[in-house]
């Protein structure tokens, strides 16, 4: 099924694809999409919805289950608090792109912006993963709290080069690309070796990754990548003082 | 919230407001239909040399006539109407907006270094603080500012501003917390050659506003995107910084960047740090500025708002978001995020 | 005709059942309250001054305390103080001497000023993860930055900054001099500022030479008496700085009995042993603001321009005059102390009467500086009767650059606020050169103590100023918009110039 999107509202909009979804349409293909929030969002099945533009913030917030395609670049917050399903994104995204995400996966094949992956957080099963084939701002997986997030800096010289990676993560690991610069972590982050287990534990979601965006992934199975941990899973027990 | 965009044509070729009007539509919302507006630069060259003040007046009577007088008192009136409107379904006439091309009497005044300025600066300051029932809202020469409390197509047809023809233009798309529905809280803001489109709150408005109150500026608008632009006059027009190094005074980098850099770069963002530690502005923010020379957009220091910017050619787009600038322009080239407190700077080729 | 003895002012008892007789009362009352007959401890309550120490030694909690135990007719204007104060001046007829601050019961403005917080239109900024700028200079700052173009047609930066002072925190501890209080708790502050990134004062008593590894962080004083001033002693400071005036006692002099000055007291302030040590109430070669300027100009040429000189007045009626007065000579910061100041002794007329609170001070400073439009120019230096992080969040707010923080800084080393400094005897080591009670101080744990409360205060400001939406403390600096008012006048709003909550 195809829609036009052109000069429509994201209410229409979202009412279509979930009566689409409703009535068994299990592929959806969403045209000239400009800026248009919240599409997908709260929506559940396993449907596939391709969308060829740029759509507008919060892309996908709350869904759980379908999987998003957008051929084009993304405005802010694309898998805010989201549940379970996959994001890929073609181009960049704006900030705070995987906000608060629970579950499922958030590729994003260009650069994203400021605070990615800020409070990911992870329980029982759900492992949300943040995967970006460029480069990031500033705040990369602040208050972290669980899941992975994967920065390749594919065409940068170093996968991040701004301030306050981690900061206040207490879960979750971040994996970038090559070494990174000590002064850039943020509080309570730590730096560690990314040995040939993690190699192993990481390479199929790695292959994933490079895969859905459509790039080599022999050139990233090796073990030049940084990993970044909590220090600590309480680091502000110190901070406080009874009366 | 907000919405901000603004464009520049660097060889100056002249665009209508139509396409800025769609790309601020698109952003509907961002605002909340109390209030939106544009200023476009090279409108009136049929006025190459006259200020081009837009008044407010709560009507044509008392306000406009002690306007009249203090005008005339401090210079020449080249040319007087009523700025055309259209009546809108949905947007309440508040105030009769009015357009005056002026020249001030330059040698009125001593000890400046821009009399003319000095005196537009004084005729603003005058009439917004104490002529009840009228507000000067733009005053800078062949540029203008069309303001009102409506969604952006709305004051856009208001104003019909496809009429209007300029190589730069900002426009703004207003979710007012403060001051809801007050035709002069609507952006952009203006001031001589200044305008200011802005997105966010500062924080820092207090201690931003002592500072240019205690340089001459008066805070009348009741908003803090006016203090951006005396800032913006007073480190520029009156300091002489350049564009880049304001930008620099008002989103510094922060220290612990600072003591890395070379021994001379620390030295003048140190000094600079210190001479405007009262220009600092904090809070969230993005913010596009504009002279007839070209435009300056940034965020704070933090990125706690969004800020896109677009390049076709000669032209520089600046906006809250991508899609607004896909609308004006699809065929856009290269789409960036500049960093926190990154200048991003269009300037005008001669 | 006796006039008799005055109740107690203080009732100590022991709770027998839970005494263990270890006499650690009996050793650490520096005042003679405890002595043992028969196995027995005695107990004179007359002596005691409420310093705590035996209570904090006690290791059963034995001791109880009560305050006024004798009650008088009550009566709203003869207070037993009243009263008491008037036998005292019938038996001896003299002038009433005291310690620490204003112990009147005056409004705290502070208490009637309340911080914003962000809700919706901003976020809040999480301080410990993002960053916060609390770092500040203090110096004189240039008005406007100034350029030349080189030979080859490149900018270069022209202005010159003048020598500042980098502070870590806006947090400084104020001047205590060598004799006024000892050595152990001068050597435990300048161990804390050093750790902390922050400066303390000398006071006027000279620069001991066990201080010197920290003279990096000091900031010498030089007051009417001049007291251990020397070039040597100038150059080792990082900051010099002028008093003029003091809060506790504006407008008078000092006087440091003879009996305290010891010998390494009397080498540090060069003066003979055992003389009294009088600072003059003026600077004899300071009558005018025009003096003072030349003062200024005098210590910047002896020490080659390369430190920032300070000038400390007492908050009286016209301090934002006479602070703009200041600001226009060479000086790089104003200091203003509210009446509140500690001091080891001022006559109690004084102390509980003359002068005003810091809160207006400051905010009537940092107008009529940016009236004249010279605000940034010049550095402003609050102190007298900070208690807290939020006094200090609030005295930003009213204006300040930074603070000085006193008598807190000794309750951080143990001192109970008695009241007593004057006597010589202090129990906790800190006002006193007695070597037992001084060597009561371990400058390691004194220092971390004092170091500890910095980095509280530190850290609950940089909360408050994130809860704002604020990252970096120039944007604090008196910005009114993020206080309000409860329950002040009209004229004392007007005077703050701050919003009432509300509005
Ligand atoms: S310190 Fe306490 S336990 Fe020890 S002798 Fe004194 S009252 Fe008794
Ligand atoms: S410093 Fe003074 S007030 Fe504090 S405990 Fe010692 S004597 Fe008492």
């Amino acid at each position: 099924m195809t829609i036009d999107a052109n000069g429509m509202h994201y209410t229409p909009l979202n009412k279509m694809i979930r009566q689409a979804v409703a009535s068994g349409v299990r592929e959806i293909v969403i045209d000239n999409v400009l800026g248009q929030r919240f599409i997908a969002n709260g929506l559940r099945s396993n449907v596939r919805i391709t969308i060829n533009g740029v759509p507008g913030g919060d892309l996908g917030m709350f869904m759980s289950g379908p999987e998003c395609i957008v051929r084009g670049d993304s405005e802010h917050a694309p898998g805010n608090t989201m549940d379970n399903g996959t994001i890929v994104i073609h181009g960049s995204a704006g900030d705070a792109v995987a906000h608060s995400m629970r579950g499922g996966r958030v590729f994003v094949r260009g650069d994203i912006g400021y605070r990615g992956g800020i409070h990911m957080k992870e329980y029982d099963q759900k492992r949300p993963v943040l995967a970006v084939g460029g480069t990031t701002h500033a705040f990369l997986g602040e208050y972290m709290a669980g899941g992975i997030i994967i920065v390749l800096g594919i065409g940068h010289e170093v996968a991040v080069k701004d301030r306050g990676i981690g900061s206040g993560i207490h879960g979750g690991e971040i994996i970038l690309r090559g070494d990174i610069e000590d002064r850039l972590l943020g509080v309570g982050a730590r730096k560690v070796i990314f040995t040939e287990d993690d190699l192993n534990r990481l390479s199929p979601l790695i292959t994933e990754f490079c895969e859905r965006i459509e790039v080599d992934p022999s050139q990233f199975l090796d073990t030049n990548y940084t990993r970044i941990i909590p220090a600590s899973s309480r680091p502000f027990a110190g901070k406080y003082t009874w009366e | 919230m907000c919405g901000i965009i603004g464009v520049i044509d660097r060889t100056k070729a002249r665009m209508d407001g139509s396409s800025i009007k769609k790309a601020l539509s698109l952003m509907k919302e961002r605002g909340s239909g109390e209030g939106a507006g544009y200023v476009a630069y090279g409108i009136y060259p049929d006025y190459p040399d006259c200020y081009a003040i837009h008044v407010f007046f709560d009507n044509l009577v008392e306000p406009k006539s002690k306007v009249d007088e203090v005008l005339q008192k401090w210079g020449r009136i080249v040319h007087q109407e009523e700025i055309p409107t259209y009546e809108q379904p949905c947007l309440k006439r508040e105030h009769i907006p009015w357009r005056y091309f002026y020249r001030p009497y330059t040698e009125f005044i001593v000890g400046s270094n821009n009399p003319a300025e000095d005196i537009i600066k004084h005729l603003v300051m005058t009439v917004n603080s104490t002529i009840q029932g009228a507000l000067i809202f733009s005053s800078g020469i062949n540029l203008g500012v069309f303001k009102a409390a409506g969604w952006p197509e709305e004051v856009a047809d208001f104003y019909r501003i496809e009429d209007y023809k300029g190589y730069i233009w900002l426009a703004h798309n207003r979710y007012p917390t403060n001051t809801p529905g007050w035709w002069g809280g609507a952006h952009p803001f203006n001031l001589l050659d200044w305008a200011v489109v802005h997105n966010g709150e500062i924080t820092s408005y207090g201690t931003n506003r002592s500072y240019v109150e205690s340089n001459g500026y008066k805070c009348t608008m009741s908003t803090d995107t006016e203090v951006v632009a005396y800032l913006f006059d007073l480190l520029g027009r009156r300091h002489g910084l350049p564009s880049e190094m304001i930008v620099e005074a008002l989103a510094p980098q922060f220290w612990d960047e600072i003591d890395l850099l070379p021994e001379k770069e620390q030295k003048l963002k140190r000094t600079l740090r210190l001479t405007y530690g009262p220009a600092l502005m904090n809070g969230p923010f993005a913010i596009v500025v504009a002279t007839s020379k070209g435009i300056v957009g940034f965020t704070d220091r933090i990125k706690l708002r969004p800020l896109v910017v677009g390049e076709n050619g000669s032209r520089l787009y600046i906006s809250s978001e991508e899609a607004a600038i896909r609308v004006m322009d699809p065929e856009v080239k290269s789409i960036y995020m500049p960093r926190a407190g990154e200048p991003v700077v269009g300037r005008v080729v001669q | 005709m006796s006039l008799g003895s005055v109740p107690l002012k203080y009732k100590i008892s022991i709770d027998r059942d839970q005494c263990m007789k270890c006499m650690r009362c009996v050793d650490n009352c520096s005042y003679g309250v405890y002595r043992i007959e028969d196995d027995k401890i005695l107990i004179d309550s007359r002596r005691c001054t409420a310093c705590h120490r035996c209570i904090s030694m006690c290791p059963r909690d034995a001791i109880s305390l009560k305050e006024k135990p004798v009650d008088y007719r009550s009566h709203p204007l003869w207070t037993a103080q009243a009263r008491e104060d008037i036998i005292n001046q019938a038996r001896t007829g003299k002038i009433i001497l005291a310690g620490m601050g204003n112990a009147m019961d005056y409004p705290i403005i502070f208490d009637r000023l309340v911080l914003d917080a962000c809700q919706v239109t901003n976020p809040s900024i999480d301080p410990l993860r993002e960053p916060m700028e609390l770092r500040t200079y203090l110096g004189k700052k240039p008005a406007k930055l100034e350029f030349t173009k080189s030979d080859k047609g490149d900018i270069e930066l022209k202005t010159e900054l003048s020598p500042n002072l980098k502070l870590d925190t806006p947090l400084m501890i104020g001047h205590m001099s060598y004799g006024a209080i000892s050595l152990n708790a001068q050597l435990s502050l300048a161990k804390a500022v050093a750790k902390t990134g922050t400066f303390m004062g000398t006071g006027e008593g000279g620069m001991h030479e066990s201080l010197y590894p920290y003279q990096s962080n000091m900031i010498v004083q030089v007051a009417s008496g001049r007291f251990g001033v020397d070039i040597n002693y100038l150059e080792r400071g990082a900051a010099i700085e002028i008093k003029i005036g003091q809060g506790a006692k504006p407008g008078i002099g000092g006087h440091l009995p003879g009996e305290k000055v010891c010998s390494d007291v009397s080498c540090t302030r060069m003066i003979p042993l055992g003389s009294d040590a009088i600072s003059p109430a003026p600077h004899h070669d300071i009558y005018s603001i025009e003096d003072l300027a030349q003062l200024v100009r005098s210590l910047k040429e002896a020490t080659e321009w390369k430190k920032p000189i300070f000038v400390k007045i007492a908050a009286v009626h016209n301090v934002a005059a006479i602070a703009a007065g200041i600001a226009r000579s060479s000086a790089d910061a104003v200091v203003i102390d509210g009446f509140r100041g500690g001091t080891g002794a001022a006559p109690k007329v004084f102390r509980d009467n003359v002068g005003i609170p810091i809160e207006a001070a400051i905010a009537a400073v940092d107008k009529k500086l940016n009236d004249q439009g010279i605000r940034n120019e010049v550095s402003v230096i609050a102190s007298g009767g900070i208690r807290n992080s939020a006094d200090l969040a609030k005295s930003i707010a009213l204006g300040a650059d930074a603070v000085y923080i006193g008598t807190a800084s000794l309750i951080a080393l143990g001192c109970r606020v008695c009241g007593n400094c004057y006597r010589g005897l202090c129990p906790w080591g800190i006002a006193t050169q007695q070597p037992d009670l001084v060597n009561r101080i371990d400058t390691d744990v004194g220092s971390q103590h004092v170091a500890n409360l910095i980095h509280a205060w530190t850290l609950e400001l940089s909360e408050l100023m994130g809860a704002a939406g604020i990252n970096s403390i120039e944007s604090l600096r008196g910005n009114r918009e993020r206080l309000r008012g409860y329950m002040l006048d009209e004229g004392m709003l007007k005077v703050l110039n701050v919003d009432p909550v509300g509005a």
